[in-house]
């Protein structure tokens, strides 16, 4: 029994590649050589010396020790906020952009819903001296204008994608009609563990670093290497794939899977996909997905806007149907007061998402002894004005 | 009674002038008005059209250009869904004969049951479905049963960048057409053809296929329809008729018709 992909990208019934004819030569290209590359001793030198010399890794397993006492549990947190750029999203466009240029492309595309993912795709290819076009919705450009000039000064150019309701997975639908319409000379750095097989294994497998260095830090400091439970928050998952890569089959390690539930899991305004969504297709997989009865799929919302996905990855979407992760969802208002908490506890300020995951330790109750591991998945400069707009700071 | 498609496709004596060449048209179910769709497929029937693709709008149409994207908004917007549809089309038999295909994206048809959506199509008397986003291998692992139990036809399509090989492989899948992508491209998004074109046509036409192809993606004049279809079966034009719909509404189906061919 194991939680990873098989050889067709499914997740027990969820994955696989849902595409049209027009993506398939890509996808297959893809498909056939990912693992390959990946396993590629010049391939793997060169993303470890990038992670190391150019992201900053490894980053640091911090024992939270006031949030510990606080909440009578020891809580470890794993500092992705201490990436370059501010969040794990670069450990997977650092992989990816070495993937484009093993397979001779020469020309990026992405999507981004809260501009951290395009931010860390413009910052790679500007590495690579690479043409890099980041999709983002038009109503997203206009909320987060401080990621798109840093997106613009790091060389790419910022599309608005004016369809549909124009944020992040009308974004993903422009990214995936570029590169139906350049099927050449383009790859498509996808932000999450979502879209078509091999997608959502590719990026677990680049995020995997994650527990990976969680394994080895814990090791040092609790003299073993599994923790009781590993937390992160799931948009697409992406954070959250890298966090429980390699304990996905140690069932020991329990799962935690916070989701963000807006304004209230049933408040219309919410992105609680795991409880909100039904079996779908959606950007080429198939996974839970918010849909109308009719199979429209809708708009989700979360304060945060790397949580307002409508879909997650079909991994979580497993992890989910078969019980091995527990699902948890967290207001706005929940979230916020956690990333303040932090700050006043730990003297560190959370990227919203990850404020989801600190959230529930008002919930969820831990025993004292219990080791458990929250993946900070960023940091929250970007949430600056967010944070001043809810506190009136 | 044979399948529709087949039963065109194999017609040997079309209408003088015509050179055998079929024409398809596509239009989203709900637009330009919610109740449009049944005067359309009338009049398109009527101005001597071959095969009629009636689109189900869909939130997030990933292979189509602005133009179809635009229809399908409007459409949802309107009100349009899928047991609507069926309700619109449930007495069309009694008013035209012409073969109908249903195009839609898969997720309405899984949230809808395929099993009952195929038995609905086949109440109807729909021919046949164009699903571009559920692919060959679960077509045939999950569906093709159900599908045949309904007398339905799976149309696949292929592009410049299909590989030989797995044209062979859709081939041996189709027992229609083919649905041929001119270009890599989404819908409306190019117009014309050109040398590249040419030589993709030739290269399929060379292959001796089982199923006839016909050629879809870019196709608005008659000047692109006979560009299209020289080394084909037929064309099928989407975007522009569109177009002609929001610019006119229902009226003048029958002009746009005749200019193209
Ligand atoms: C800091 C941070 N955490 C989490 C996410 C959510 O993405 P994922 O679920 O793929 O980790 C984002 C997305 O933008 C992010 O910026």
């Amino acid at each position: 029994m194991t939680y990873h992909a098989d050889e067709k990208g499914y997740y027990g019934e969820f994955g696989g590649a849902f595409i049209p004819e027009m993506l398939y030569p890509n996808c297959e290209e893809l498909r056939q050589n990912y693992l390959r590359i990946m396993a590629e001793p010049s391939f793997q030198e060169e993303f470890h010396q990038l992670l190391k010399d150019y992201v900053g890794r490894p980053t640091p397993l911090y024992f939270a020790k006031r949030l510990s006492e606080k909440y009578n549990t020891k809580i470890y947190l794993k500092r992705e906020d201490l990436c370059h750029t501010g969040a794990h999203k670069v450990n997977n466009t650092i992989g990816q952009i070495l993937m484009a240029k093993k397979l001779g492309k020469h020309r990026i595309i992405a999507e981004t819903g809260a501009g951290q993912h395009g931010v860390a795709t413009a910052t790679v290819c500007a590495l690579m001296g690479i043409e890099c076009v980041v999709y983002m919705g038009e109503i997203d450009i206009a909320r987060q204008a401080p990621n798109v000039a840093r997106m613009k000064m790091l060389g790419a150019e910022v599309r608005p994608a004016k369809s549909g309701s124009r944020t992040l997975k009308d974004a993903t639908n422009e990214a995936i009609r570029d590169w139906i319409n350049n099927p050449v000379d383009t790859h498509y750095i996808i932000g999450s563990v979502v879209g078509p097989h091999p997608y959502p294994d590719m990026v677990a497998r680049f995020q995997s670093v994650i527990s990976e260095e969680i394994k080895a830090q814990l090791l040092e400091k609790e003299g073993r290497e599994n923790p009781d439970y590993v937390v992160a928050c799931v948009g697409g998952g992406s954070n959250a794939a890298g966090a429980y890569y390699h304990f996905l089959d140690t069932p020991e390690v329990g799962i935690i899977a916070v989701e963000a539930a807006g304004k209230g899991i049933h408040s219309g305004e919410s992105a609680a996909t795991s409880v909100l969504g039904k079996v779908g297709i959606i950007h080429g997989s198939k996974t839970l997905l918010m849909q109308t009865q009719d199979g429209q799929i809708t708009e989700p919302y979360s304060i945060s806007a790397g949580l307002d996905y409508p879909g997650v990855g079909p991994l979580h979407a497993h992890l989910y149907t078969s019980g091995r992760g527990e699902f948890i969802s967290i207001t706005d208002d929940d979230a916020m007061i956690a990333g303040l908490g932090l700050c006043q506890l730990e003297g560190i300020i959370p990227a919203i998402e990850s404020s989801h995951a600190l959230a529930i330790f008002e919930y969820r109750k831990f025993n004292p002894d219990d080791v458990v591991v929250v993946n900070l998945s960023g940091r929250g400069d970007k949430d600056l004005q967010n944070y001043i707009d809810y506190f009136k700071l | 009674m044979m399948n529709r498609i087949k039963q065109k496709l194999q017609e040997d004596n079309p209408p003088a002038g015509r050179a055998g060449k079929l024409l398809s048209i596509y239009f989203t179910a709900g637009y330009p008005q919610l109740n449009d769709t049944v005067q359309i497929i009338q009049d398109l029937e009527k101005s001597g059209v071959d095969f009629i693709e009636v689109g189900l709008p869909f939130s997030d149409p990933l292979a189509d250009g602005p133009t179809i994207q635009e229809s399908s908004t409007a459409a949802l917007k309107n009100g349009m869904h899928t047991e609507l549809l069926f309700e619109q089309l449930k007495d069309i038999r009694k008013t035209v004969s012409i073969p109908l295909i249903l195009m839609g994206y898969f997720n309405p048809v899984l949230q809808y049951g395929v099993e009952k959506f195929c038995q609905k199509c086949q109440e109807i008397g729909i021919d046949g479905l164009i699903l571009p986003d559920l692919p060959l291998d679960v077509y045939q692992e999950e569906y093709e049963s159900t599908f045949k139990k309904h007398g339905l036809i799976n149309i696949f399509l292929i592009t410049p960048q299909t590989s030989e090989e797995r044209i062979k492989a859709i081939d041996e899948a189709s027992e229609g057409f083919i649905y041929m992508v001119s270009s890599a491209s989404t819908t409306g998004a190019k117009e014309g053809f050109g040398e590249e074109q040419a030589a993709y046509f030739n290269r399929i036409a060379s292959m001796n296929l089982n199923n006839p192809q016909i050629v879809g993606f870019g196709i608005s004049s008659a000047q692109t329809f006979q560009q299209a279809t020289e080394k084909t079966k037929g064309a099928i034009i989407g975007s522009a008729f569109i177009k002609h719909l929001t610019e006119n509404g229902v009226a003048g189906i029958n002009n746009f018709i005749n200019q193209i061919r």
